[in-house]
């Protein structure tokens, strides 16, 4: 009975003899805060896969200013007050580097709790690295020194399907679905904004939300959609609820298109197949196409070592992380910081820079479409985004009303 | 036991409990566990008052949790206005301190017992049970349609370091706030005791067995019902300021049927009968929601099973058990009895083995990870059958143990 | 406005009879056995995982049968080694017991088949349209699923008022303990029941998996509305419980098609508000998932027997 035990401390200490026989370049450990158990972690997961992923090419290249990078995972259930739980938790593992995206509610919760964590502890400071949570308010109102966001947030990828619908004379009718919660609204708000600016011809049939993750049948949507002889759909959704509306919309033969900013779901391909192919648009940071040789290399590789497909705004993210470690020669937060500022960086979409002013990375992007027979498919099968068309980063730009306060 | 020191057998748990208290942060250090401290305590006022419906009263209920929300939204929201008034230092709210905002979350959730208990207090049961799952749905549901109280997803978050300061009791790390949920804590168990000493507590367990017998006496079971909903779902609700000022965020979901159903897990699984068990249920369910998630993603399963253990074969839950083994002990015979206690609890130490070895195994097959396995040192190889042979005879031998023991229980008994 | 209608009717009905396959095992346990079986939807959702599971292998047909089957045997062996194991403490007990049962099975379920929707769907002939009305496809599908249901019913009225078992079964509904004076085996009937309405739950998740989605949550979404079905219907009636589905299913669909506010109605009704204040915006189709609750509440404070129901439970 006692031996587990015995095992178990032993395991310990040569764990702890091993942190300490590093000591000459100690690991610079980032938290991933994010769903990693439950429905909701088919979008944790990815991110955690991609991130130990790219930690391991970049410790071969040196790490962070010679510090091995490592990823910690840390489960919030998708829920702000656990992510709280888990914040303390990373914290108080002598964690300073954490990275969330999902939920914009989660965000919204870390962002007040990092900012008041480094005001009661000036000696000790933390950085939030998001890569989803795109909420426009983080990098506008709401912004902060600490908060580092590096995807488009909704109002300018907004901005680019608007554009693209401004180009196309065809859509008459656009409805919105989206799901009920600030950023179901902030969607659509921001496409009601913008197509009366780009197009007031359009007209908005339909503005409908629904609860969020708990619809299992979105027939009587369907049906609304298709009664109001809509072109163009929009929506925000992600997980479960992306999913089952492309499904449904197919099984009732609704062929209009649907643009998505989350139709890459791990899951929806699985499950959408081929009711999605030229159904289902998404606007990101890259596209299936994986023109870049090298990049295509990591996904096949991401893809047989952890069953995940590539998530090039993590890498990225990651990779500028590095950038900026080296840059200020240090892993301190405080300094890191204050080298992400401007940082400019090439990535697999194109140029990418840390804008100062509000720490919104400015960045290239795409919209695609879900195609079969692709030469890299997405979750092992042959289906994959192919590029429709790529917006630069100085068209996808917004301004910003961030006031950002400096540490001294 | 000696005439002479009766007077401190009722003192003695109290000035113990306030005892460990006191010195618990000599022991322990890092914030991390104060974390976990602070989280314990909040569930030992929730459980606690949980158990004033089911255990004392006799009321199942599966929406405890729209109390404990609501009281957290309460004193979150004071929390804000505290913050606001803080800029002009006029009003109420600018001398009212953050310490005292559990009583706010008292407040609330009394208020909203009040409010919507009266309908609910004519049954027990299961149309109780089902009136309050349907309550919990409801709030939890409807608390998504008005964000200005609720918040949306993101919920309702404040600053607790705001308002006036007493005797330097600042509230930044969790350290500090230690200081704040061990006092509430005592200050909510020692009141909640006193509840059952009171008549009306007394008259509750009358309701809980015998409900038609006061009706002929002349005490209408509703009545008293709706007295101890009101005061649980007070107690519930300062739980929840509790917790408004640990997380500074309130989520709906703290409103929820999961949050509901953690009060039962954590009552029933320390036992409904003895005063202390919720809370021997809620240090045990805490500490090992937050450990084991840690280590292995069945975290939530073997939580299941510790429950359906208990609610299977120990009705009277761990602190039914404690209970037993002092009563043996004041008689004396406790070591005629301890034999075969160690040996259904050596019993079930086997089988539980037997069943994480098992569980861990399929989640490594399923998932082809197992931090679980890799911590103890451990790379067990699940298509070897060597494994899956020390598995059954882990099984057999806690079976052949459970035999035994029992044999021996019944012979003694 | 009227394919509005037409689909709206369409979808409610089909809705509506899933719940009520899903809900009439449990009036059955319910009414026998008092017990209100937490855990119900967690065997509906184990008939939907094992036909996928089964389907890989033998096809869906086949797996239409074995599933339910597998199930009833599971719900069998829950009720000899389980339930009745902690009936002498009471239904309390019971409820607990089956309380954490369905976290076991649901967690299980999590780890068996991940936590990812499994592509459980249905064979390629049943999703060609039956029939195209206003552009809109209807599945060929969804109406065998409709027909299934409605044969359900069917046959469960008939074996309970017209067989022997059904007359047993009413029989020890009221009056126990004579049931077994004269000489019927009540734990075995039991048994025999609570495995059946374990069976047919699996049965709705085996129609309805390929319908909604097969996914470790779909228990937790639906138990909850399936309490209320048994509740409102009233304890022990099956046409209650079939009322209470087709009316939930109705008033779930309809809310959601509408595109109306509160303050709409108000307006409507000559009342003067405004229809974007915090109270009057709410849409009907954001109250929609919380009718069923509201009905709960509401049936259990003015008429706690519920629709059809002669017992209080």
């Amino acid at each position: 009975m006692v031996r587990p035990f015995l095992k178990l401390f032993a395991v310990s200490l040569v764990l702890l003899s091993g942190l300490a026989r590093a000591a000459d370049a100690e690991p610079v450990r980032f938290a991933l805060i994010d769903p990693l158990t439950g429905p909701m972690s088919v979008v944790g997961q990815p991110a955690l896969a991609q991130l130990q992923f790219t930690a391991e090419r970049l410790n071969r290249d040196g790490g962070m200013d010679g510090h091995p990078i490592e990823i910690v995972g840390y489960d919030n259930k998708i829920n702000p007050q656990e992510s709280l739980v888990q914040l303390q938790k990373a914290i108080d593992d002598g964690i300073r580097y954490i990275i969330q995206g999902n939920g914009s509610s989660v965000g919204s919760a870390l962002l007040s709790a990092i900012n008041k964590h480094n005001q009661r502890n000036p000696d000790d400071r933390v950085l939030y690295l998001n890569y989803a949570a795109i909420e426009p308010s983080f990098t506008n109102e709401r912004c902060s020194f600490w908060h580092f966001r590096f995807d488009s947030h909704v109002d300018m990828k907004m901005n680019m399907l608007t554009d693209w619908i401004a180009d196309n004379p065809d859509v008459k009718k656009v409805f919105l679905i989206n799901q009920d919660y600030s950023f179901g609204h902030t969607v659509s708000e921001s496409a009601m904004r913008m197509l009366k600016k780009k197009r007031p011809d359009i007209e908005i049939v339909g503005n409908t939300f629904h609860p969020l993750g708990k619809v299992k049948d979105f027939s009587p949507y369907i049906s609304k959609i298709k009664s109001s002889g809509a072109d163009v759909v929009i929506t925000g959704n992600w997980g479960q609820d992306i999913n089952l509306l492309i499904k449904s919309a197919a099984e009732y033969g609704v062929d209009v298109p649907f643009l998505t900013y989350y139709g890459s779901t791990p899951g929806t391909i699985t499950q959408v197949g081929d009711k999605g192919v030229d159904r289902v648009y998404l606007i990101a940071e890259y596209h299936g196409d994986f023109t870049d040789p090298e990049i295509a290399e990591r996904q096949v590789s991401l893809y047989k070592e952890k069953g995940w497909d590539y998530y090039p705004r993590v890498a990225a993210m990651l990779e500028m992380m590095k950038k900026a470690g080296d840059e200020a020669g240090s892993v301190d937060p405080l300094a890191v910081a204050k080298t992400l500022e401007g940082l400019e960086y090439d990535a697999a979409g194109g140029h990418l820079t840390m804008r100062a002013a509000d720490h919104q990375l400015q960045m290239p992007l795409y919209l695609s479409v879900l195609k079969d027979n692709m030469k890299y498919g997405a979750e092992g099968t042959d289906y994959n985004f192919h590029q429709v068309a790529r917006f630069d980063a100085d068209q996808a730009t917004l301004p910003t009303t961030c006031r950002m306060r400096r540490p001294d | 036991m000696n005439e002479s020191l009766s007077w401190w057998r009722p003192v003695a748990p109290w000035a113990i409990s306030a005892l460990v208290l006191v010195t618990l942060p000599l022991v322990v250090a890092g914030n991390g566990t104060f974390s976990i401290i602070n989280v314990v305590a909040i569930n030992i006022v929730f459980a606690l008052s949980y158990n004033m419906l089911l255990g004392q009263g006799g009321m199942l209920s599966f929406g405890h949790a729209v109390f404990f929300g609501l009281g957290a939204y309460g004193a979150i929201h004071a929390m804000n206005l505290i913050g606001e008034a803080g800029y002009d230092g006029h009003g109420f709210w600018a001398f009212f301190p953050v310490y005292l905002l559990p009583l706010v979350g008292f407040a609330c959730g009394a208020l909203a017992a009040l409010v919507v208990g009266w309908p609910f207090c004519r049954r027990a049961g299961t149309a109780f049970a089902m009136i309050t799952l349907g309550l919990g749905e409801l709030v939890a549901a409807g608390s998504q349609m008005f964000p200005t109280v609720f918040g949306g997803e993101a919920g309702v978050f404040s600053n607790r370091m705001v308002g006036p300061v007493w005797f330097g009791l600042e509230l930044a790390q969790p350290a500090d706030v230690y200081w704040f949920m061990a006092f509430w804590t005592l200050v909510a168990v020692f009141a909640m005791w006193a509840f059952t000493r009171t008549p009306l507590g007394r008259m509750s367990n009358a309701v809980r067995d015998n409900a038609d017998r006061l009706q002929f006496i002349g005490y209408p079971p509703r009545n008293l019902r709706f007295l101890v909903f009101i005061a649980a779902g007070g107690f519930a609700g300062l739980g929840g300021g509790m917790a408004a000022v640990n997380y500074e965020i309130v989520t709906p979901e703290s409103l929820g049927l999961l949050t509901s159903g953690l009060a039962l897990l954590m009552a029933a699984v320390g036992g409904l009968a003895v005063f202390y068990g919720p809370m021997v249920g809620a240090i045990l369910v805490t500490v090992m929601n937050s450990l084991l998630s840690d280590y292995t993603d069945a975290s939530i399963l073997y939580v299941g099973l510790v429950f359906l253990a208990v609610v299977m074969f120990a009705p009277g839950g761990l602190g039914g058990g404690i209970e037993q083994v002092r009563l043996a002990w004041r008689r004396g015979d406790l070591g005629a009895h301890l034999p075969g206690w160690l040996g259904g609890a050596l019993a079930v130490l086997l089988i539980a083995l037997g069943l994480v070895s098992t569980i861990e195994l399929v989640y490594q097959i399923s998932h082809g990870r197992d931090k679980l396995a890799r911590l103890l040192g451990l790379e067990p190889d699940p298509a070897s059958p060597l494994v899956w042979l020390g598995i059954i005879t882990l099984f057999a031998a806690g079976y052949g143990v459970a035999r035994v023991s029992g044999r021996y229980r019944e012979a003694r008994a | 406005m009227l394919e509005v209608i037409v689909f709206s009717t369409l979808n409610g009905l089909l809705y509506g009879l899933l719940l009520f396959m899903l809900s009439s095992g449990l009036t059955l346990i319910f009414s026998m056995m008092g017990v209100l079986n937490f855990a119900h939807a967690s065997f509906y959702m184990l008939g939907a995982y094992f036909a996928y599971a089964l389907g890989l292998h033998i096809g869906f047909w086949p797996a239409l049968f074995l599933a339910p089957l597998l199930v009833a045997v599971l719900g069998a062996v829950v009720e000899r080694f389980g339930l009745r194991r902690v009936h002498e403490n009471g239904h309390v007990a019971e409820l607990l017991f089956t309380f954490g049962l369905a976290y076991v099975i649901d967690e299980t379920v999590h780890l068996l088949w991940g936590s990812i929707p499994v592509s459980y769907s249905a064979p390629e002939a049943l999703r060609a349209p039956l029939f195209s009305l206003f552009g809109t496809d209807y599945s060929i599908y969804r109406g065998v699923t409709m027909m299934i249901a409605i044969l359900m019913f069917v046959a469960l009225w008939f074996l309970l008022k017209k067989t022997r078992v059904g007359l047993m079964i009413r029989a020890a509904l009221t009056h126990g303990a004579m049931v077994g004076h004269l000489g019927h085996n009540v734990p075995r009937l039991f048994m025999g029941v609570f495995a059946f309405g374990c069976g047919l739950a699996a049965l709705a998740g085996v129609i309805g998996g390929p319908l909604l989605s097969t996914e470790p949550g779909m228990a937790q979404s639906l138990g909850p509305v399936v309490f209320v079905v048994v509740v409102v219907g009233g304890m022990g009636s099956l046409l209650g419980a079939f009322y209470a589905s087709l009316l939930i299913g109705l008033v779930q669909t309809f809310f959601v098609a509408l595109d109306v506010s509160i303050g709409d109605l108000l307006n409507g009704l000559g009342f003067a508000v405004d229809p974007y204040g915090e109270v009057t915006g709410i849409t009907l189709a954001s109250i929609a998932p919380m009718t069923p609750f509201i009905l709960l509440v509401l049936i259990l404070i003015f008429r706690p027997r519920g629709l059809m129901g002669e017992l209080e439970p």
